[in-house]
């Protein structure tokens, strides 16, 4: 399991001289440093730890296996907007209605939706693009690309804030704020209210809230992650090689953007049109 | 490392002592090291050494020492309503009597059944088993208890507070539009309490995976260790979806927007659906860490090897991975399709075959063996028939036709607690047993241990068994009273509860007994073969005081057996020629007397 490793400059590190920046770390394909430059694993080994291999392939996996506990997480939703969404439709069609998963997301603001898509995609690249510099031992732009998602993830969610609010002051908010019969006939798309079962259109927006809800709060976690991980990184703390809490945080930060790119197309790109 | 490994050092360094020079004598192997000055238990002292900790030993007992009195909670409940059906009528009155049967299943299931066995005994012993110094995470270990505790008071609080009558299973819309706030209490207690048990399963399976000592294949793997593994693996994966579903029987709740409740226009059997998608994988949450511990007691005191080792490993995997293929059949009588019960049904039948698998090698390995009837091994026969009987009669509840008949009957619940009481708490009342001297460095007192354990058999067959025929006279659950036909089993019943709750607080009283007043426990009392046992009792911090190197399977007790019989079969002949001289010298004796005279 364990390579050979040499701890000569890892000793060096440890006293608190930072070795220069932008020093390229070649890497083999399992992802281990290449120690040929005499440059080694390091950063903090715990104590149960038998060496910096050892604790750096538990710590990925722990992360593989929490983002497993994740996408269970999301999947108990998404299998209860599929079964809801199935239902919904079938019993319109029956009924000659129109389908009210449909009409909820006519309600929604696709351009927002959409620019929201990107400004996530984008801060996943700079997220990427984080891992790539604290890999490079590159600390200034590490701290600027951490920067940069935070910002990213900050205008998503208050472009998400925003829709958040037109819909409460359109009253599609289930329970707290729930009138949608004059968005529904005022809207810029209008829709005949009789041919809208109210209480499935109602389960949309639960279904809404909840998923945007959950996935919001994954946000929140990752900005402060993000946030105290640009504090570290001011400090150096992971431009002298021990780069890996870094992409930990980086696989989190995909695995949320993921989410989101699943719950874009489900929620607000639903075709009626077959109906 | 097995134990003829171990002697093979041993006497090595012997020779090497006798032959080098003195200042050898202070270099011995792990092994054979006197009990070290400072262990886990007294290299630190104070609350904040115990609340702060990181080491998987001291977490695994803040676990018990907690789940301890969630059992003594539980068990309270369960008196109050085994006393509340002594009569037709009921003694409780019927709110009371909903209140108090939830109580009970709500703690016995989330607070003490789900963490017992790993959480107590997996987290003390898994790192051991492996050559490891701790879990992979002990900062996630130490969270873990810190959400079980915030979850466990939550949770009592609330049901303290009265009101809450729903069941353990929550079921919508009955915990959402027809009940006031304070189950969402409880259910956020249940949701912290899986979280916890997520990060253990997390922790396992990582430390399963990379930090097995050197040489420990996954085939010479304790099965200890592949049941644990299976287990998290549920715990990993179906934990979080009834973590989503309790949060959205929360929002139900709070904000009664319909997601369950059907005239908001949601579906209740779509909460049955993602409950029991958790909740049936959870029972095997329960009982694979039983399976863990029998495999290993009953392999010590048969001194043979485990029959089978692959088929029980790989049992342990496909009951895992069926387990998630079967909760529909808790639905027989819901909306669901025919053709969906039928495929639930014949899957439901297709996990009785791993789990039948294991009992039958369980007992080829009892066949030969030289059997010591100690208290852990009590337990495991106990376990081995009420395990069968609760397996089996789970077969009539996965049948379509007669589950039909049977559903919410006493039946359902004689299955239930023949499989989890006699299954899952006689395990872990063995396994506490078995590693006592281990995780305490002191021995129990054995008459007394078997005693508890004859009284807990007894008394939960008394308990339980009146309530399948019950259940076949068809007598519902969940009813404060019942029709006066019922009453002479159902006294029966609350009878055999008395010698049941003996048979729980011995231990108690005498384990405790034992912290201060049992004999010394040496590294190895029951010669067994594991790695744990080769770490003096109490072990020190770390473990080891240097990481072990794996060279053979485990149980390889026909070695240690072998050498055993050997030295016994030499004593003998050492014992006859001791005899013999001694005659031979008698006679000499005699001869010249005679001829003195």
């Amino acid at each position: 399991m364990s390579e050979p490793i040499v701890r000569a400059a890892a000793v060096e590190n440890i006293a608190g001289r930072r070795p220069p920046e932008s020093q390229p770390v070649l890497r083999t394909e399992t992802g281990h440093h290449n120690t040929a430059h005499g440059h080694d694993d390091h950063g903090v080994l715990h104590h149960h730890f038998e060496d910096m291999t050892q604790q750096r392939e538990a710590t990925v996996l722990g992360m593989w296996a929490f983002l497993c506990t994740e996408v269970m997480m999301f999947g108990g939703l998404f299998f209860v907007y599929t079964l809801y969404r199935w239902a919904a439709t079938q019993r319109a069609h029956d009924l000659g209605m129109i389908d009210p998963f449909y009409v909820g997301s006519q309600l929604l603001n696709h351009t927002l939706g959409l620019v929201n898509t990107f400004v996530l995609l984008a801060s996943s690249f700079t997220m990427a693009m984080g891992v790539y510099y604290a890999q490079t031992r590159n600390r200034k732009m590490l701290m600027n690309m951490l920067v940069l998602t935070w910002l990213f993830g900050a205008s998503f969610l208050g472009i998400k804030a925003i829709e958040w609010t037109t819909d409460w002051h359109e009253g599609l908010v289930p329970a707290l704020n729930w009138h949608p019969e004059h968005v529904l006939t005022h809207g810029h798309h209008a829709f005949d209210v009789a041919k809208v079962n109210l209480n499935h259109l109602q389960m949309y927006f639960v279904i809404y809230f909840c998923m945007t809800g959950l996935h919001a709060i994954h946000m929140i976690i990752g900005l402060g992650v993000v946030f105290w991980f640009w504090v570290l990184a001011k400090r150096g703390l992971f431009t002298n090689g021990n780069d890996q809490p870094v992409e930990l945080v980086g696989m989190y930060w995909h695995f949320v953007d993921i989410v989101w790119v699943f719950l874009f197309p489900l929620l607000y790109l639903i075709a009626g049109h077959h109906i | 490392m097995s134990s003829m490994e171990h002697s093979k050092v041993e006497t090595q360094s012997a020779d090497e002592r006798a032959t080098r020079d003195d200042s050898m004598d202070d270099i011995r192997p792990y092994q054979t090291a006197p009990e070290p000055e400072v262990n886990y238990l007294t290299n630190d002292y104070g609350w904040k050494s115990w609340l702060f900790t990181l080491d998987h030993k001291r977490i695994g007992l803040m676990y018990l020492v907690t789940i301890s009195i969630t059992f003594l909670l539980g068990g309270m409940a369960a008196a109050g309503i085994r006393g509340n059906l002594i009569t037709p009528q009921g003694l409780l009155g019927a709110e009371t009597y909903n209140k108090v049967f939830t109580a009970h299943g709500v703690i016995m299931v989330f607070f003490f059944l789900i963490p017992s066995i790993p959480a107590v005994l997996g987290n003390f012993l898994v790192p051991m088993m492996i050559g490891a110094k701790d879990v992979a995470f002990p900062k996630l270990n130490l969270l873990s208890w810190y959400l079980f505790v915030g979850g466990v008071l939550m949770a009592l609080f609330a049901l303290m507070r009265g009101s809450v009558a729903t069941g353990w299973t929550f079921y919508a819309p009955l915990s959402s539009t027809y009940t006031d706030s304070t189950v969402v209490w409880v259910i956020t207690g249940a949701f912290l309490a899986g979280f916890s048990s997520i990060l253990t399963g997390l922790n396992f399976i990582v430390t399963i995976h990379k930090m097995r000592a050197p040489g420990l294949t996954w085939f010479r793997l304790p099965l200890f260790i592949w049941s644990h593994y299976a287990t998290s693996l549920i715990q990993v994966l179906g934990t979080p979806v009834v973590a989503i579903t309790l949060l959205l029987l929360m929002a139900e709740n709070i904000f009664h927007v319909g997601v369950f409740d059907p005239s908001l226009g949601g579906d209740p059997v779509l909460f049955q659906h993602l409950f029991w998608f958790y909740s049936h994988p959870a029972v095997y949450i329960m009982v694979l860490p039983g399976f863990a511990v029998i495999s290993e007691v009953i392999t010590c005191f048969s001194r043979k090897p485990i029959f089978g080792y692959k088929f029980i490993a790989f049992s342990s995997i496909a009951i895992a991975i069926f387990g998630f293929l079967v909760w529909g059949h808790h639905l027989f009588v819901s909306s669901q399709s025919a053709y969906a019960s039928q495929a639930f049904s014949v899957i439901s039948f297709m996990v009785a075959i791993p789990s039948a698998i294991k009992v039958f090698n369980w007992t080829a390995t009892l066949y030969k063996g030289s059997i010591r009837f100690t208290t852990p091994m009590l337990y495991v026969l106990g376990f081995l028939g009420l395990f069968t009987i609760g397996g089996l009669t789970g077969l009539h509840l996965a049948a379509t036709a007669t589950d039909v008949y049977l559903t919410d009957t006493y039946f359902v619940i004689a299955h239930f607690h023949y499989v989890m009481v006699g299954g899952t708490v006689s395990a872990y009342l063995c396994g506490i047993h078995f590693w006592w001297p281990k995780m305490t460095g002191r021995m129990y007192p054995e008459s007394w241990g078997k005693a508890a354990a004859i009284l807990l058999f007894i008394g939960f067959n008394v308990t339980f068994f009146p309530q399948f025929i019950l259940g076949m006279d068809h007598m519902n659950r969940r009813y404060h009273a019942y029709a006066p036909q019922y009453q002479f089993l159902n006294v029966m019943s609350s009878a055999g509860a008395t010698i049941l709750a003996i048979g729980f607080a011995l231990p108690i009283f005498y384990l405790l007994w034992s912290l201060k007043h049992g004999e010394k426990a040496d590294a190895n009392p029951w010669g067994a073969t594991g790695l744990e046992w080769q770490t003096p009792s109490p072990p020190p911090l770390t473990n080891f005081e240097r990481t072990p190197v794996v060279t053979t399977g485990p149980y390889a007790y026909s070695a240690v057996e072998s050498e055993r019989v050997t030295q016994q079969a030499e004593e003998l002949a050492e014992r006859v020629r001791e005899r013999v001289l001694a005659e031979e010298a008698e006679r000499e004796y005699g001869e010249k007397e005679k001829e003195l005279v």
